[in-house]
């Protein structure tokens, strides 16, 4: 039998993900679609060979405007798969058959698995399904992916259809379009495949740049089409593309009026009641800070930070740690007594103070990051994540952020790992984007001892010093939101704010322990990966250098002499840079550049190097906290953006952003704080005052518009 | 011209036009609001904006700019 390829394409919220892991059963591959960030799932159908199923992004159309339809679609289109297995929400049929009317237009055999039956007939709703297939023109099998009633049966009736071909059948338009479409399908298409020729005179008449470009059609027969739509355009006062959406939907009200009856228009549903108080002027905002602080707390606070103490300090940790009342050795310890007597120091530090220590480091992280993403997979799951946008979305677009980003944002100030990875709830790609590179500006719990050390060695333990290092990471998030929504990178007027709020509903445990896991599971990757030889590289530029006998190795080089190791002299080497910023010093420097390890290191090493050169210079250690708090984050954290962002240039950006901001903010506060103190220095000065004057353009210009 | 936006909470209108251009007219017609289908005002967001609407059997999230481009009769 020849391989059958079944695509699996509907709405979000129709219940596609339960059934696509219905289908598939453990047989899945999760990856991202080339060149956008949004996922791309694949499986072997259970217990059949030579099937593969291909989750679709969720959609309303096949309209080319977000990533999701834009990857849809293409696959759709370019790749031609067997057969469309369209899921449909049973509860809400008219905006679902929508999505069908187009599927049903490109040609390919569509089966309907209209889901949720079970609410429909528990609410006592009647689907002719009989009739609705005839009517449709294609196969409809009446599943509950939640169940898992009828799954298989979905599957056989597909495959069948594959093999059987496209029906042929078509929604009917009113009169007039039908007329325009007969007129483009014969002067335009009837060389294309029969199947085909619909579509294609569709995209037509909507004006579809691709399709125009690829059909490459005659001068004088696209005059002759133009003139036809206009008319049409014309005779319904609206535009060809919103007249083809206008019958869609007439046609789909249609086929319904014959074939479903709703029993209780208007009776409140459990979904309702719940969202009376989730959403309720008065009582919305504070149940959301109650659930968000629950969130914080479980995931960064209790649950998640015993968690991580337990890895890192337990099973990362030297000597033993406990498990269940059973003292065991922790992986340092276990790695020390493998290791033969006579292996070299380099190589066991290698191994403990490189490998180990840093990987070890990050994977501490891993029970946090699953423990919020439990709870995040929940939220979304149950659909309370788009409420909180609804509930957010005022203040959160004032600076080109989404409602969304409240979550990366408030997790980020436990840890950036898992508040960049959160992001992920985000559909919109640039707000996405945006919020992964803002989102580590807010201080988190290891740029803490980094806080603590300046205010109590420089300040005396001023009360002020914390409060404004927070202040300063939401001003960074608010000045950078407002200055890169106005570039040409990020400004999306295409995007709008038009969102569905689905009805609440318990989700299913496999499905949130499943989300859960894929999103761990991709952190824990990167940690054996790029974060592996990222800590090996520091290691290695942290031991060798110059010693008593020249250049070579010393495996105590990075706790004794730092400044003579490569990394010393890097620091060395890039210190002038910093200058300007006041901290200009080699243990500074070094102290930065080791920060991007991990920022718990920022401190360590300047005890290490037992730096006292901020004592009587309040200007520089501010601007050396500022600046080590707004760049780029330690490399867990960058290894979450690379994840994030799934390109090398949006990864760049990110890291270069996030350095050149830090730079500036440092810039001018020390520039400007030496001005203000009577130590002016001129060409610094004036170099403040060109950035800042910059960045207040950026702030203020009128942005972008598409 | 009577828009959406000033459509009361808890009050229903029907659809004349849906004006405004490209990606966001195309997205708000496909989410089902096209010429005369009713539109149910549910609620409004805590902070004054978003909207929340039932349209075709669903809930659905607006912004009040957005609603502005939506002509409705009068009630």
């Amino acid at each position: 039998m020849a391989e059958i390829k079944i695509a699996l394409a509907g709405n979000p919220n129709s219940g596609k993900t339960t059934l696509f892991n219905a289908l598939t059963g453990s047989n899945q591959f999760v990856g991202n679609w080339p060149g956008v960030t949004v996922e791309k799932k694949e499986g072997r159908l259970k217990k059949s060979d030579g099937v593969t199923v291909v989750d679709l992004p969720g959609i309303y159309s096949l309209s080319p405007y977000t990533p999701e339809e834009i990857v849809a679609r293409s696959f759709l289109v370019g790749e031609r798969p067997d057969v469309i297995l369209n899921i449909v929400d049973g509860t809400n049929l008219e905006r679902n058959l929508y999505l069908t009317t187009q599927l049903i237009e490109l040609g390919i055999p569509v089966v309907i698995a209209i889901n949720m039956m079970d609410v429909v007939n528990k609410a006592g709703d009647k689907i002719d399904i009989e009739r609705l297939s005839k009517e449709l023109g294609c196969k409809i099998v009446e599943i509950s992916a939640l169940k898992e009633t009828g799954i298989a049966e979905a599957a056989d009736v597909a495959i069948a259809a594959a093999s059987e071909g496209a029906t042929g059948y078509q929604p009917f338009f009113s009169g007039i379009v039908e007329h325009a479409l007969a007129h483009i399908e014969e002067a335009a298409v009837h060389e294309r495949p029969q199947a085909q020729q619909r579509w294609y005179s569709l995209k037509i008449f909507e004006r579809d740049q691709k399709v125009l470009e690829e059909l490459k059609l005659d001068k004088k027969i696209l005059d002759h089409i133009e003139a036809d739509i206009t008319a049409v355009e014309k005779n319904l006062d609206d535009d060809a593309e919103s007249i083809i959406i206008n019958e869609r939907y007439l046609y789909v009200e249609s086929v319904l009026s014959r074939c479903y009856t709703r029993k209780n228009k208007g009776k409140l549903s459990v979904s309702d009641r719940i969202d009376r108080i989730l959403t309720n002027r008065i009582l919305a905002l504070p149940i959301f800070a109650v659930i968000m602080f629950l969130v914080y707390y479980i995931s960064v606070s209790t649950v998640g930070s015993w968690a991580t103490a337990w890895v890192g300090e337990g099973i990362f940790g030297d000597g033993n740690w406990n498990f269940f009342g059973l003292s065991l050795p922790g992986i340092p310890q276990l790695i020390t007594n493998a290791l033969p007597g006579n292996c070299p120091p380099w190589l066991s530090s290698l191994i403990l103070n490189g490998i180990v220590a840093g990987v070890g480091g990050v994977l501490s992280f891993v029970p946090q990051i699953l423990v919020l993403f439990l709870m995040l997979s929940f939220l979304e799951a149950c659909g309370y994540m788009s409420r909180i946008a609804f509930l957010m979305d005022k203040i959160f677009r004032k600076f080109g952020l989404s409602g969304k980003s409240f979550i990366p944002i408030l997790v980020g100030t436990g840890c950036g790992v898992p508040g960049i990875m959160a992001s992920r709830t985000i559909e919109n790609e640039k707000d996405r984007r945006m919020t992964v590179i803002t989102t580590t500006f807010i201080p988190c719990s290891a740029k803490l001892p980094i806080i603590a050390m300046i205010a109590a060695n420089v300040f005396g333990g001023a009360w002020w010093v914390a409060p404004s290092a927070y202040f300063a990471g939401i001003a960074a998030i608010v000045v950078s939101g407002i200055m890169l929504k106005k570039t040409k990178l990020f400004a999306s007027e295409t995007t709008p704010f038009v969102m569905e709020l689905p009805a609440y509903h318990m989700p299913t445990f496999g499905n949130v322990m499943r989300a859960t896991w894929e999103r761990g599971w991709s952190f824990i990757k990167k940690a054996g990966t790029v974060i592996l030889l990222s800590t090996i590289v520091i290691w290695t530029l942290s031991r060798f250098g110059v010693t008593a006998n020249g250049f070579g190795f010393d495996v105590d080089m990075a706790d004794k002499a730092l400044e003579n190791s490569i990394l010393g002299m890097i620091g060395k080497g890039v210190a002038w840079i910093f200058a300007p910023l006041g901290f200009g010093d080699l243990e500074t420097v070094v102290a930065t550049l080791m920060g991007l390890m991990a920022k718990e290191e920022v401190v360590a090493v300047l005890d290490v190097l037992g730096y006292e050169g901020f004592t009587n210079n309040h200007l520089a250690g501010y601007s050396f906290l500022i600046f080590n708090l707004l760049c780029a984050p330690c490399f867990a954290a960058m290894g979450a953006i690379a994840r994030e962002m799934n390109s090398a240039k949006w990864t760049a950006f990110a890291i270069g952003y996030q350095c050149a901001f830090a730079y500036t903010i440092s810039l001018i506060i020390y520039q400007i704080g030496l001005a203000a103190t009577g130590a002016m220095n001129i060409p610094g000065f004036i170099a403040a005052l060109a950035v800042m004057a910059f960045m207040l353009v950026m702030i203020f210009r009128k942005g972008k518009k598409i | 011209m009577n828009t959406l936006k000033d459509v009361k909470v808890g009050k229903s209108c029907k659809v004349l036009k849906v004006h405004g251009e490209g990606a966001l007219r195309r997205r708000i017609m496909d989410m089902g609001i096209t010429k005369g289908v009713e539109i149910y005002v549910r609620k409004v967001a805590p902070l004054g904006d978003p909207l929340e609407l039932s349209v075709r059997g669903y809930e659905l999230s607006i912004r009040k700019s957005e609603a502005e481009k939506i002509e409705v009769s009068a009630e």
